[in-house]
């Protein structure tokens, strides 16, 4: 039960806010030493699978690329299509940036969304007039159910696309994990094992989506 | 043959650049700090194959120390500003997307097309490694392919990946480092204590508890730690590998890719996640900090659910 320790270490380093690299390398060496491990020993263990797994890391070569293309306003490209849906309802706005935003992520163009470079700047605000332009006056609890709604939308969308990528990290952490126990699969296998769950994504939360606008207007009715 | 270490070499040539990028850039008041982390990466992928396993050790905790300690900053990156880079993104047009799309066509076709692929008798890619090798390739054939078609300045991929990875900061290294401990605690049978918590409510031979423990295990660790990543190690050497794969046979892909989504549902539901759930909240300037997890929840439940029915009838069968 001792070697528990270590996952305790990582619920309450995170509870308390701690630098995530400072409580997973604790974790690592409580869980060595409470299986009487010796110092050395626990950091050899640690070390090997850091390099082991460097790969996980070598997916950053990407962003010499992508940080060319945004010097070059693929982010302005990406607002202005964007901005041509601009006629459609608050529901039916969220629902075509959840459709492009999950199938970006399946491309691995994960950094073409996110809250601060494109939800508040332009999703939570159009999806806010498009609202107002429907419903009129709206109420602070409408405009704040909406803005929820516009970064739930980037969240969910990211994170049921992103696994279709081949090359993102939390694929390579688990071909990584596998194979440190002799199991070998092709990353092109587990992304293609998340595609039944990212049609799910899409049915489910586009559902939600398209409701959405009579449900606001059910909400400022009442109000 | 292309290996994974040339990949590595790559990469660490180019964590390399960013380290001295940050070392000439007086505006970053950190700048030893940003400097020091990218080169002990630089170092890891350089030579980590030479260096031994408690010389990596020390490395990673020395990477830690630096990243978690506050050390990182951020300078002034030169870049384009706003206003050109709307009038290049006027005057480029939808072309702009053509490089990013290499990224993906080029690892695609490599890992599924050449992956086995010879030249007079010998392998084009280290076996097994097609697709990392793909990508690394795709990567490079982007940044000439931006480069050709939009002129920049010839340093621009290295300033401007340097400007994105010192905007990730310590944040780069965490999916690595998670990967690390889950090692650790494959090693020390971590996961198979908790695998002996879970035995002692899984009804013995029965798939489906298997099944709805490991998915809602994921779920509901992933709500308690903030982070997929961190619950995937200890509930697959729990449940997923002993159970699921070698008692009852299941396939160790599906296992894993409907593992990690039914973790995925759990960050939705988490202030732990703080950059998912906490940070747009305030963003969006919302007064109740929990709203943005409000709004998942009704997906987030009913996407567990489908998850483990998948996983139930997909795992047993391929």
């Amino acid at each position: 039960m001792l070697t528990l320790l270590g996952i305790a270490v990582v619920i309450a380093g995170f509870v308390l806010r701690f630098n995530p690299l400072l409580v997973i390398a604790a974790a690592a060496l409580t869980t060595g030493l409470a299986a009487d491990m010796g110092p050395v020993e626990v950091i050899s263990v640690f070390g090997k699978a850091f390099n082991d797994n460097r790969y996980v890391s070598a997916v950053w070569l990407v962003v010499a690329a992508i940080g060319l293309l945004e010097r070059e306003g693929l982010q302005e490209r990406a607002r202005v299509l964007a901005g041509r849906i601009a006629q459609a309802t608050t529901g039916r706005l969220l629902f075509a940036y959840f459709v492009i935003r999950q199938a970006t992520s399946a491309l691995g163009l994960t950094s073409l969304g996110g809250h601060a470079q494109m939800v508040r700047p332009l999703i939570a605000p159009m999806a806010e007039a498009a609202a107002e332009k429907t419903l009129g006056d709206i109420s602070d609890d409408t405009r704040h159910t909406v803005r929820a709604h516009a970064a739930a939308v980037d969240n969910i969308a990211l994170f049921f696309g992103e696994d279709i990528f081949i090359a993102i990290s939390s694929i390579l952490l688990m071909k990584g994990f596998l194979e440190q126990n002799g199991i070998f699969v092709e990353p092109l296998h587990l992304s293609l094992w998340a595609i039944p769950t990212a049609i799910a994504a899409l049915i489910v939360h586009g559902w939600r989506m398209l409701r959405l606008d009579a449900r606001l207007a059910q909400a400022e009715r009442a109000a | 043959m292309i290996t994974l270490d040339m990949v590595y070499w790559l990469a660490g040539a180019f964590f390399a650049a960013i380290a001295i990028i940050n070392a000439r850039d007086g505006e970053n008041p950190k700048r030893w700090g940003n400097t020091a982390f990218w080169g002990l990466v630089a170092v890891s992928f350089l030579f980590g194959s030479r260096l031994g396993d408690f010389g990596n050790g020390l490395l990673v905790l020395a990477i830690a120390l630096v990243g978690g300690l506050g050390f990182l900053g951020q300078g002034k990156p030169k870049t384009t500003d706003a206003a050109t880079r709307v009038a290049s993104a006027a005057r480029r047009g939808d072309l702009l997307f053509l490089p990013a799309l290499v990224i993906p066509a080029v690892a695609l076709f490599g890992g599924i097309v050449l992956k086995d692929a010879t030249i007079a008798g010998h392998p084009i890619f280290q076996p097994k490694q097609a697709t990392l090798i793909s990508l690394a390739i795709g990567a490079v054939l982007a940044t000439l392919l931006a480069l050709s078609l939009f002129r920049p300045p010839l340093h621009a991929p290295l300033t401007e990946g340097r400007r994105l990875m010192d905007t990730v900061g310590w944040a780069a290294l965490l999916p690595q480092m998670l990967a690390s401990l889950g090692a650790v605690f494959a090693a020390t049978g971590v996961g198979a204590v908790i695998g002996d918590l879970a035995s002692t409510v899984i009804p013995e031979g029965s798939r489906i508890a298997a099944v709805i423990a490991y998915c809602g295990g994921m779920a509901l660790f992933t709500v308690l730690m903030g982070n997929a990543f961190a619950a995937f190690p200890v509930m697959t050497a729990a449940i997923g590998l002993p159970l699921i794969v070698n008692h009852f046979g299941g396939n160790p892909a599906i296992m894993a890719a409907i593992g990690m989504l039914s973790g995925f549902c759990g960050t939705l539901m988490t202030p732990m996640a703080a950059n998912f759930n906490l940070v747009p909240a305030a963003l969006l300037q919302l007064p109740d900090r929990d709203a943005v997890i409000k709004a998942q929840i009704p997906t987030a439940l009913p996407l567990l659910v489908v998850n483990t029915a998948l996983m139930y009838f997909l795992v047993f069968r391929f």
